[in-house]
């Protein structure tokens, strides 16, 4: 197993730069999560990772080897493709050993190695069967299998999951996890999906516009986002912003939005002209006696939890309450929001600023 | 389901389309049956009016298409000895015999190696240049496609005069290379052009998977790309080996003796007194088999799909 660093990636296809000087590492059997929305480079950046794709610039680094310019084949690591890209001429098996058959491998060993693989991913029965016919959940194992029977440095996955159907995908996210969890494999795995790099990541890196916003884990991700864009790909709903024209001062602890001056955690950073408070649905309570007050529009029913969806001075929001507490659309309620957990965020940048709150997670940048 | 029609068809409508197809068929195999019926038929009966359907099949045609034969007086047949064989027979009824094989064999031959050579030879640089046509960064891609598509854009013939001062300098004339090369020229741009838009229907990812899995480009592109691509190459090679096989105009200009084909070869065959029917008819027909032959061989390969659906789009 591997540790891999990438330091100042690029690709160009021409005039246009898929991947923007991109660094972060993966540290030995790490799930790592690369997520973005379509057409951000994250495909792009692991086919650089793989071989497939030769960096305009940058760096690769596999253990202690620089790998930027090496081939595929002698990179020794597996690639789960987005569609499964399993060999169509051969059945299950050979599909399955023909990474094998490429080391020289003898026929009993390779025979032993497919047969463990199969019993692992519960794919015995299927063996011999031409590849056309199967199921997605069952080409998803096969195409996994053809990776992992080679016990290579590390796995690649380009939006493995993305082509199973719903109800599926959730059991196929468990299996994958818990092969991962089994094998300890350093493994990167590309989503658009946020709740699915939340849910499997050790870490994750959100890309934009080929651009890194920010890398880190999925917690320190979700509560202290780097930048307005990962505040808002992140969480479902989004982080709300209260946009508003204003300034903060370094070592300020409350700022003004509008009428109503409201507690922020101290201030490492000042900021004036288009600013945005970002505060996440689950950290807004609803009372009475609230000094920024909204106009309900609609709620949505969530089982324990609802959604409120709110008209403000400075924009909708959304809160997430209790089911319980009984709203009724246009009234005008109360928001109080939790001081310890809300980012400050300069609109022409983007960017939060810093606070003692999210030094921890963004100091170092 | 039928992607054709939303009802299925009643059974009236299937039946006046089994009539239709049925009579379309009779109405194009005819002159095909004319043609194999007349080589098994003797010389009267080739020539007979009004034409006879029903005959007393014969082998004389094949027999005289493949030996050459000289009439003899009936003094010096009964110096011979009985015929050994029911070929000499047959001649011997006529009061000739055989004075040795005919030319036909050779002719066939010759037809062989250069039909299935340039058809090789076509499809193999074919699928390497439309291998690197599709997958590879090519200075001038298109411009370089257009001008392999526009060597086809003038008949071939209207060359031919410059081609037959080149083949005499050059010592080709008359040669199976020759031959082959001139053959494999006219059909590249075809089987290039053909093989290229199979391959870029090949998802790249096989390939890739193959990288992956510690194969070379090579090796990727013989184990991976050519088994996918087998629809491409057998339907490219069915349509080069028929121009070849079939190609009659410079046939006739480059070759007349060492690599004569069968095309110019067969017009030729003319029995001793009066024009032998049945004997050009056999020869006809069995110059007809190779190219079916090889068609129902590869058909396998033309009715297969790509991909078989193992890549979902
Ligand atoms: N071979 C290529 N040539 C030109 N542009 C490309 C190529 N591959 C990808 N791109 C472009 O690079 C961008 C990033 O693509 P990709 O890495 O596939 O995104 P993602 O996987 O995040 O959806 C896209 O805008 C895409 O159109
Ligand atoms: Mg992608």
């Amino acid at each position: 197993m591997a540790r891999i660093v990438i330091r100042n990636l690029r690709k160009d296809f021409g005039d246009f730069t898929a991947v923007k000087s991109s660094s972060f590492t993966i540290e030995d059997g790490e799930f790592f999560m690369l997520l973005g929305p379509s057409g951000c480079g994250k495909t792009t950046t692991l086919r650089m990772i793989a071989g497939l794709e030769l960096p305009s610039a940058g760096e690769i680094w596999i253990d202690n080897e620089e790998v930027g310019r090496k081939p595929a084949s002698e990179r020794d690591i597996a690639f789960v493709f987005q569609m499964f890209a399993l060999y169509p001429h051969m059945n299950v098996r050979r599909n399955i050993s023909y990474p094998l058959k490429s080391q020289g491998m003898p026929r009993t060993e390779i025979a032993t190695r497919v047969a463990e693989v199969a019993r692992i991913l519960g794919i015995e029965d299927i063996l011999d069967k031409p590849v056309g016919g199967l199921s997605g959940g069952d080409r998803q194992r096969v195409a996994l299998g053809r990776a992992i029977v080679r016990e290579p440095k590390a796995f690649l996955m380009d939006e493995p999951l993305g082509a199973l159907d719903a109800e599926f995908r959730e059991r196929m996210a468990a299996e994958l996890r818990a092969l991962h969890d089994r094998m300890g494999a350093t493994t990167i795995y590309v989503t658009h999906d946020q709740l699915e790099a939340m849910q499997m990541g050790d870490k994750i890196v959100v890309m934009n516009q080929g651009r890194i916003e920010q890398f880190g884990m999925p917690q320190e991700i979700y509560d202290w986002p780097a930048t307005m864009f990962v505040a808002d790909f992140i969480g479902s709903p989004a982080m709300n912003f209260l946009r508003f024209n204003g300034r903060v001062d370094k070592g300020a602890s409350t700022v003004s939005v509008g009428e109503s001056n409201l507690k922020i955690p101290l201030q490492l950073q000042g900021a004036s002209g288009s600013l945005a408070l970002g505060v996440r649905p689950e950290h807004i309570s609803l009372c009475d006696t609230g000094e920024y007050r909204g106009r309900v529009i609609a709620t949505e029913y969530l089982g324990t939890t609802q959604i409120v969806i709110l008209d403000t001075a400075h924009g909708t929001v959304k809160a997430r309450v209790t089911s319980n507490r009984s709203v009724r659309p246009g009234e005008t309620v109360g928001l109080a929001f939790d001081p310890e957990t809300l980012t400050l965020f300069d609109e022409n940048t983007g960017r939060a600023l810093l606070s003692e709150a999210n030094r921890r997670v963004l100091g170092h940048g | 389901m039928s992607i054709f029609s939303i009802t299925e068809p009643s059974g009236r409508q299937k039946w006046i389309a089994g009539i239709l197809v049925a009579a379309y068929a009779v109405i194009t195999l005819i002159p095909l049956l004319w043609i194999i019926a007349t080589g098994f038929k003797s010389p009267s009966d080739a020539i007979a009016y009004p034409p006879k359907v029903m005959f007393d099949p014969s082998l004389e045609g094949y027999v005289n298409l493949f030996t050459t034969q000289t009439r003899i007086t009936p003094d010096m047949e009964a110096t011979l000895g009985e015929p050994d064989t029911w070929y000499e027979r047959l001649v011997r009824e006529k009061g000739m015999v055989i004075a040795g094989p005919s030319r036909y064999g050779e002719r066939f031959l010759n037809s062989v190696i250069i039909g299935f050579g340039s058809t090789f030879l076509s499809v193999f640089l074919g699928t390497l240049a439309a291998y690197a046509f599709s997958r590879f960064k090519v200075p001038l891609k298109d411009d370089l496609m257009f001008f392999i598509l526009s060597t086809r854009m003038m008949p071939p013939i209207a060359v031919a005069i410059p081609i037959f001062l080149m083949y005499r300098t050059l010592g080709l004339s008359d040669t199976h290379l020759g031959m082959i090369l001139l053959y494999t020229a006219v059909n590249l741009s075809l089987a290039v052009w053909l093989l290229k838009g199979f391959i870029d229907e090949i998802p790249r990812e096989y390939e890739e998977a193959a990288l992956i899995d510690g194969y070379t480009r090579f090796q990727a592109f013989i184990k991976v790309v050519l088994p996918q691509a087998a629809t491409g190459i057998a339907s490219t090679a069915i349509f080069c080996l028929i121009f070849a096989w079939n190609e009659y105009a410079f046939a006739v200009l480059l070759t007349s003796g060492e690599a004569q084909t069968a095309p110019p070869f067969i017009p030729t065959i003319i029995g001793v007194g009066g024009q032998d029917w049945p004997a050009v008819a056999a020869g006809a027909t069995l110059f007809l088999l190779p190219v079916v032959i090889f068609t129902i061989l590869l058909r396998k390969h033309l009715l297969r799909g790509i991909t078989f659906g193992a890549v979902r789009k």
